[in-house]
């Protein structure tokens, strides 16, 4: 670990300003993900931007729309009574990542803004084009059970490791995002991005900007909603897959649904293909097949991860039961 | 300090200090001007350093000094050639990646951390192999006798069977993991004198090897371990890098703490080493044994040789004529093994009970009745009877409770919706040791007693197991028996490994209490007073404020007359997921058949151990590396995957509880490793009777139930 300076502050304003003052600070949320980085050398800031005292853990319905300010920690999240009431599916994402201690001091900015778990994105020792552009992946032709199999590219088949992104993803969050000038809005489904040709870059936010806080429209799909994650052990574990389900069924119809799937590309992956097979269609196990079906027209595996190319579809058919058959 | 809150007299001695955060482990002292070590480890896997760069890290704030073969900081033992032992700082060779090559020594961790980061390293590289699997495939690699072939009656019998399986068995490699990371504090004093705090299953080991290594008379050492944070096996040497700090502290004239980090805790003190095992078995229709082969091939490394009893279990466990075994094994380019709980008897375990299973199932048998009807009446391998075996009724006692006659014999049989439920069983054995220990006793005036070994304690509550003993012979409440361990001045114990302490240092608590009793008596009599007068009075009527005894216990000719073995008999129910493909453990018996219980809470505490250890190498544990860089990949908690509390469920204890007649005074057999020997291959058992899927290779993971449906 190297020197670095640690500055404190209690505004979004003045934590934008130091940010604008030096480009390679980096904010301190509850540094679960970070510190580690640091502690590997895998990220060397110079500064660490403590932004815990800035008052952004606001968690609030404001007409139609959830507000959770981007400090709230993803314990207030989860435990909270209106996000268990109308978004059972973000509360219960949460609560199926790392662990209760972890979570407690780990806040949605954090969570959104977390690296892949990549092996050899931390072992300073191997090759790995997101840490090191240029030097290689080691993850194919290595150890990738964990890995992607949905818009991997060539330079890096890592994964988005977030339980509450797939959440997000499938509730159409918005993200709010701030710099010294002002204010820019975000659909969550574009904020995180696919490796391409750049995979050192996981998202859009840019160097000026903070995540501020997350906007999710209310919706009926609180009662059918599951989120299932599947994994080595039962608690403290990535996923190998998740798969976040929701339905609004009427007159046993599908009216509106929701599908998206952690563990299996560089972000947070919508099925828009599945779900819009599934509108207005039947519940039934055999849409739900077809379904899954469909979410696997492009994957592809790479040795140790092919086993995903049955778990996913097979999750996907899972939750999706699990969902439907919530009284 | 006030040693005890006890409520129940089974409680642990030590209990209240663990969980008030009292108990002082190795890391935790303070010494005057303590300086601190942190390890630089070579990037590469095999070959030599050509360059060691330490100039800026000499210069760094704080840096006192810079150990490395540079160096060669004096350690006599060192000088001398020849000899396995990896001799740290006094070779420019590499063995496997993350091998340390320096050690600075700065006034502060972050100082010393900081500067290791500085050291920079050149190598000439030489070609490596760290694959296991591959080792053992390739014709032309070096390949080792484990332990002398074995026959008994016709080889490979059961190829010509009428019911044959043969069938291949694969560990990876599991890494010990306590939570207690690995190290030592060593203050070397003028005159050399030194005194070390460590984390060790052995003071008395730990300061031989020291003694040996710097060449300095026994009693110049003084070895500390009141408390260990968990050794599984892992403490059972004392490692290069402990001699490292000793070297460092004797160099800078220092007290100097070592503390290695969770990543060096995979690469530089030890594992449980891959394994490959072919089982063949061979019955007749009735379902009668007829041949046993058991081949197995071990990692160890190339710079130390490491050997375990993985085949011993088939050369007694079943009635049968024609048994034999090979243990090979295999060198590859990677940190020597050790024992981790279990050790070699696990890892055959569960090639055997599997297969054990397997031939049942081609028998179209109940697993159970099949170990039942090849239960030996004597030990086949020794050609001795056993002292105590009660495993017909520890079979009895664990299919009632785990409920086996809802099992059905059928696999997958037994499916609700997405999940299939089975049930499996496993056996589980290891030698019922009995070593040399010394024990003093200390009867007091004031109605205490005092007991003194330097035995360890690395978990499984030595101390409390000592007290009841005592207790019991002496009728002194365990509030006032005072058992102290963990100090190499005290009188020599062996080190805490292979389920030995209870018998062995217990015989010698037993010995020193009817000891001290007959001294009371005599002075009773002596004083006439009446021969079943209370101590305290004969104590204070002689006028002596304490009595001392030592006594040496060791086994005698009964071990050459009787086979003496613990056992153990696992039982889990499994529910699989069909469409996930994981794995979760819904029930789990252990019986345990060791003899007399002496502490009837601990001994439960090493079964749930042995079982969560189970639990984990069946469907979790794997130490996994790149093999084009060997390196390893998870070496952290989030990846490498020990159960948590979410994975384990509902935890069945019983014991048989009988006196074994012939090992020891207390009739009492180690349990320790028994706890965990064989479980595995109950999960693996019960994952195929759930859904047909026999699962032979280690961990169990989601993959590999999907793999194959
Ligand atoms: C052992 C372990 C297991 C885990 N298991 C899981 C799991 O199963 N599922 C899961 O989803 N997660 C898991 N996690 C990850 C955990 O969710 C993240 O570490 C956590 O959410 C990060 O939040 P934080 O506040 O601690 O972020 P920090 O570590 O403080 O920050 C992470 C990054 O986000 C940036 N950042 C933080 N806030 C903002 C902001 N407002 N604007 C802009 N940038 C910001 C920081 O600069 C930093 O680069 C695990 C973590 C660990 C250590
Ligand atoms: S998958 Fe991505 S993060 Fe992992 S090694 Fe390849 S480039 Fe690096």
């Amino acid at each position: 670990m190297i020197n670095f300076q640690y500055l404190r502050t209690t505004t979004s304003k003045s934590a934008l300003a130091l940010l604008s003052k030096d480009k390679a600070a980096k904010f301190l949320a509850g540094g679960t993900n970070l510190i580690d980085l640091m502690k590997r050398g895998v990220t060397t800031p110079e500064k660490l931007i403590d932004i815990n005292h800035v008052p952004l853990k606001q968690i609030e319905l404001k007409g139609d729309t959830i507000i959770i300010g981007a400090l709230a920690s993803n314990t207030a999240v989860a435990e909270h009574a209106l996000i268990k009431e109308k978004l059972p599916l973000l509360a219960n994402a949460l609560n199926a990542g790392a662990s209760a201690q972890l979570r407690n001091v780990a806040t949605v900015g954090g969570n959104m803004m977390q690296r892949t778990r990549c092996g050899y994105f931390y072992d300073t020792e191997m090759p790995c084009n997101k840490r090191q552009p240029g030097s290689g992946c080691g993850a194919i032709g290595g150890f990738n059970r964990m890995h992607a199999i949905l818009g991997t590219s060539e330079k890096c088949i890592a994964v988005h490791p977030s339980d509450m992104c797939v959440a997000l993803i499938a509730l159409d969050a918005t993200v709010v995002l701030a710099n010294q000038k002002g204010e820019r809005k975000i659909l969550f489904k574009d904020f995180h991005r696919l490796a391409g040709d750049t995979p050192q870059l996981d998202n859009n936010l840019k160097t000026d900007e903070m995540i501020i806080r997350l906007e999710i429209p209310i919706n009926n799909l609180a009662k059918n909603s599951h989120y299932l994650k599947v994994r080595d052990r039962a608690s403290y574990a990535f996923a190998l897959v998740s798969v976040a389900a929701a339905l609004e069924i009427s007159d046993h119809k599908i009216t509106d649904v929701r599908l998206a799937m952690g563990g299996v590309a560089h972000k947070p992956w919508r099925l828009t293909a599945s779900e819009n097979f599934l509108k207005g269609k039947e519940a039934s196990t055999a849409n739900f097949e077809q379904a899954a079906k469909l979410a696997m027209t492009d994957a592809k595996g790479f040795g140790e991860n092919d086993f995903k190319l049955q778990m996913a579809p097979n999750s996907i058919i899972e939750s999706l039961t699990l969902a439907k058959s919530k009284a | 300090m006030e040693k005890r809150m006890l409520k129940d007299e089974n409680d642990r001695v030590d209990g209240v200090f663990k969980v008030t955060g009292q108990a002082k482990y190795f890391a935790e002292y303070e010494l005057p001007g303590l300086t601190y070590g942190v390890l630089v480890t070579s990037t590469i896997t095999k070959g030599k350093i050509t360059t060691l760069d330490t100039k800026a890290a000499e210069k760094a704030p704080g840096v006192i000094s810079v150990l490395s073969h540079l160096n060669k900081p004096s350690a006599p033992g060192y000088e001398q050639d020849g000899g396995s032992p990896m001799k740290i700082f006094y070779t420019d060779k590499i063995f496997y990646n993350g091998q340390p090559i320096a050690m600075v020594v700065a006034n502060t961790f972050e100082r010393a951390t900081y500067a290791a980061s500085l050291v920079k390293a050149t190598y000439a590289k030489e070609e490596f192999n760290t694959n296991f699997d591959k080792a053992v495939a390739d014709s032309k690699s070096k390949k080792l006798q484990g332990q002398p072939d074995y026959k008994r009656g016709v080889e490979n019998a059961y190829k010509t069977a009428e019911v044959k399986i043969e069938e291949k068995y694969h560990l990876p490699i599991e890494t010990h993991n306590p939570m207690e990371l690995h190290g030592i504090i060593a203050d070397w004093r003028p005159n050399n004198q030194l005194t070390v705090y460590a984390k060790t299953q052995g003071v008395k080991a730990t300061q031989g090897t020291i003694a040996n290594v710097f060449k300095i008379p026994i009693e110049n050492i003084q070895v500390n371990s009141e408390f260990v944070g968990g050794g599984f096996g892992m403490a059972l040497r004392t490692w290069p890098v402990e001699i490292a700090t000793v070297m460092a502290s004797k160099h800078v004239a220092k007290p100097v703490k070592l503390v290695i980090t969770r990543m060096q805790m995979f690469t530089m003190v030890g594992n449980r080493p891959a394994a490959i095992q072919t089982i063949g078995l061979g019955a007749n229709k009735d379902g009668k044994l007829t041949g046993i082969t058991h081949r197995a091939f071990g990692e160890t490394s190339v710079y130390e040789n490491f050997t375990e009893g993985v085949v011993n279990m088939a050369k007694f466990m079943y009635q049968c004529e024609n048994v034999n075994t090979q243990y090979t094994v295999v060198p590859v380019d990677l940190g020597v093994p050790i024992w981790m709980r279990g050790p070699g008897e696990a890892t055959g375990a569960f090639a055997l009970e599997s297969a054990i299973d397997e031939m049942a199932h081609a028998l179209n048998m109940d697993p159970l009745e099949f170990r039942i009807k090849n239960d030996p009446e004597r030990d086949q391998q020794r050609n001795l009877p056993f002292s105590d075996k009660n495993i017909k009724e520890a079979y009895r006692i664990g299919a009632q409770k785990i409920g086996w006659n809802e099992r059905k014999n059928k696999p997958g049989s037994l499916i609700d919706g997405q999940l299939k439920t089975g049930y499996g069983v496993s056996i589980g054995v290891f030698n019922a040791n009995r070593g040399r220990a010394s024990v003093k006793g200390i009867l007091k005036a004031d109605g205490s007693l005092v007991l003194q070994s330097a035995t360890s304690d690395i978990g499984p509550g030595t101390g409390t197991g000592m007290t009841l003993i005592a207790s019991k012979l002496m009728k002194i409440p365990a509030d006032k028996i005072t058992f102290e361990l963990g100090d190499s001045s005290l009188p020599p114990a062996p080190s805490q490994g292979g389920s030995a302490t209870l018998s062995t240092v217990g015989s010698a608590v037993n010995d020193v209490c009817v000891a001290l009793k007959s001294t009371i008596a005599e002075l009773a009599a002596n004083s006439n007073m009446d021969a079943t007068a209370n101590f305290v009075d004969v104590l204070k009527k002689n006028n002596l404020p304490s009595i001392e005894i030592i006594k040496q216990s060791q086994a005698g000719k009964e071990r050459e007359a009787y086979s003496m073995y613990s056992f153990s008999i696992h039982f889990v129910k499994v529910n699989v997921h069909s469409l996930t493909g994981v794995v979760k453990v819904d029930k789990i018996v252990s019986v345990g058949d060791s003899g007399t219980i002496v502490s009837p809470k601990t001994a439960r505490s090493q079964m749930v151990g042995g079982a969560v250890g189970g639990v984990g190498m069946a469907l979790t544990e794997e130490s996994i590396i790149d093999h084009r860089y060997g390196r390893y990949i998870n070496n952290n908690f989030a990846d490498y995957h020990v159960p948590v509390n979410a994975d384990i469920p509902e935890i069945e204890v019983h014991f048989i509880n009988k006196p074994d007649p012939y090992i020891n005074p207390m009739g009492a057999k180690g349990m320790g490793e028994i706890a965990l020997i064989g479980f595995s291959a109950a999960v693996a058992n019960a994952v195929f009777n759930a859904t047909g899927k026999r699962i032979r290779s280690l961990p169990i993971t989601p993959d590999k139930i999907l793999a194959d449906s």
